[in-house]
């Protein structure tokens, strides 16, 4: 940071701060700030059905640890979030292909892979829903050809869980190949000169030159597909309906928070749920960034 | 000599292939879509499935206008997208510059409490959002819908980020002619801040035109809410007339898409920013 002569400043400042920050700052206060210390308040009281509240104390702490829906959603949570991280080493191969030098019709290839980035999730997950239909979708009509009779995908809960993962995996991809090509471009071509003329095939290049120095990209892009992955609630909601008889096995944290808070207007509950995502999400960050010095290569 | 040349070419054709079949894996859901959208019930449903539609049926598009309040979602879903948009810059910009620019006690201290909303994630702060929202009278509102989303930390950040890297000279020339930080503000530094402004632009426009769970909370009148919400409520009403949810989610997601690929090389350097987030 630079302060070049901050007392200078300060005089000339004056008041100008406040009016530069409080039209932020006050919607900041209001519906980040007090939430926060809001939630936490209300993770120890109970909720009557008329909104009324009272101390609960550590009831709702004590209700989670008893309740066998919340094992089960942070499984499908984890699961979801393994199957889309598969998308990064997918997204690696797709970014270098398309990143080689002098490569034709790369603009066009970008806007395919790109397509998904800016698509709406509700509208996509419905059009999934019906590749995943049963009866005429397309995935079982293709399995049919091999001679396999295709799963009911969106009514048997690990199927759905793979359904949705498949889909968050193809929606997770286009943000990757960017991150990615991004780090690929920063990659200077003198290496893979140096590489060449020690007689390095483009299959050695690629393990020795390229993915060593994509590892601070791949790294980033882990933490941030992964926290994305935690927050499954969208395409699980689009996709198999709120009336899905599987969504009880099926269902990620964030749809049980959304479940007990608006659904059966538990907002004790849901609070303490709320806080147990930010724990996962920040112990598994925390663990990412320890792991990191093993694999990762700063310059 | 012929020998290498033989050698580059080979993998290049390799190289179309994956990335010709990659891609087509990519967009298929949503060319199916609109096949589907133009396609018969019949044809829908059929094994094998009917790949393009004997006769478009152009009629499915007027009819999701009968069958859901399509034009009232999307004029709320707009509406709710510009307000956001157009706040955040305002908002964003002019904290980003006090925090890049001026000097004040708790600087530091105050701007990691803005960066520190970034870290938590946001089932923490929807309950007392919803009670707030419900207190002002706002439900099924556009205000309502817009509101916590106007105020941005990630936005903040960029701009603050923008503004850290521009020459401190342009802006003490206008101070030395006596000029206000407000009138130097709006005059020299907003009007030299596109690249930033548009990277807060496109990240708040895509997030606020597919946002789900915050509209599905708020509003839940099937002709005050959004897009997403009313396209997510639609198929346990039509499970039957899929032709017609295919089309209405076309539209839904049809302006933004053309924008964005209208705007393709700024949406990816955008995108490419929201990696930061994390």
């Amino acid at each position: 940071m630079n302060h070049d002569a901050p007392r200078r400043h300060r005089s000339r400042d004056g008041a100008w701060p406040l009016v530069f920050l409080a039209p932020l700052m006050i919607g900041v206060i209001v519906f980040y700030f007090w939430p926060i210390l809001a939630t936490f308040l209300n993770s120890f009281s109970s909720f009557g059905p008329f909104g009324d509240r009272s101390f609960a104390g550590l009831e709702n702490y004590r209700t989670m640890l008893t309740d066998s829906f919340i094992p089960r959603a942070v499984l499908n949570t984890a699961v979801y979030t393994a199957i889309v991280l598969l998308g990064i080493p997918i997204a690696v191969g797709v970014a270098s292909l398309m990143n080689q030098k002098g490569l034709r019709l790369s603009r066009f290839y970008q806007v395919l892979f790109f397509l998904p980035a800016v698509s709406m999730p509700v509208a996509v997950a419905l059009v999934w829903r019906m590749i995943f239909n049963q009866e005429f979708g397309v995935v079982n009509w293709a399995l049919g050809l091999l001679g396999i009779e295709g799963p009911y995908w969106i009514t048997s809960p690990w199927w759905a869980l793979l359904a949705v993962s498949i889909v968050g995996l193809w929606a997770s991809l286009p943000l990757a190949i960017i991150i990615l090509s991004a780090g690929l471009q920063g990659i200077p071509s003198e290496l893979y000169e140096a590489a060449q003329l020690d007689g390095a095939g483009s299959l050695q290049q690629f393990r020795s030159v390229t993915v060593p120095l994509l590892t601070p990209s791949i790294f980033f892009l882990s933490i941030i597909t992964a926290i994305n992955g935690f927050q499954l609630f969208d395409l699980l909601f689009a996709m198999m309906g709120q009336a899905n008889p599987a969504m009880a096995d099926t269902q990620s944290l964030v749809y049980l928070f959304y479940s007990e808070a608006f659904r059966q207007n538990d907002q004790g509950y849901a609070s303490v749920i709320a806080l147990l995502i930010l724990l996962i999400i920040g112990v598994f960050t925390l663990l990412q960034f320890r792991m990191q010095r093993k694999w990762v290569h700063y310059e | 000599m012929s020998e290498r040349k033989h050698r580059t070419v080979r993998p290049r054709r390799i190289t179309h292939l994956v990335l010709m079949l990659g891609g087509l894996l990519m967009v298929f859901p949503f060319l199916w879509q609109l096949s589907m959208s133009l396609s018969t019930q019949a044809e829908v449903t059929s094994v094998p499935p009917t790949w393009l539609p004997s006769e478009p049926q152009w009629g499915n598009y007027p009819a999701v206008f009968e069958q859901v309040p399509f034009l009232n979602q999307f004029l709320t879903t707009v509406a709710v997208t510009v307000a956001r948009v157009v706040g955040q810059l305002l908002l964003c910009a002019l904290a980003g510059y006090a925090f890049a620019r001026m000097t004040f006690p708790g600087k530091n201290v105050l701007f990691a409490l803005v960066l520190s909303i970034l870290m938590v994630p946001y089932q923490i702060y929807l309950i007392p959002q919803y009670d707030i929202i419900q207190e002002l009278g706002w439900l099924n509102t556009v205000a309502g819908i817009a509101a916590p989303g106007i105020f941005s930390a990630f936005g903040t950040f960029l701009m603050r980020q923008h503004y850290m890297g521009m020459p401190r000279s342009l802006e003490e020339a206008a101070r030395l002619d006596g000029a206000s930080p407000w009138r130097t503000f709006w005059q020299i530094m907003f009007p030299l801040s596109g690249p930033a402004l548009s990277a807060v632009a496109i990240l708040t426009a895509l997030a606020s035109w597919n946002d789900l769970m915050w509209p599905l909370i708020v509003a839940t009148y099937d002709d005050r809410t959004t897009l997403a919400v009313g396209l997510s409520t639609l198929q346990g009403q039509f499970t039957t007339d899929y032709p017609v949810m295919m089309a209405a989610s076309f539209m839904a997601m049809l302006p933004l898409m053309i924008l964005f690929i209208v705007l393709q090389r700024h949406v990816v350097a955008g995108l490419a920013h929201s990696g930061m987030k994390g």
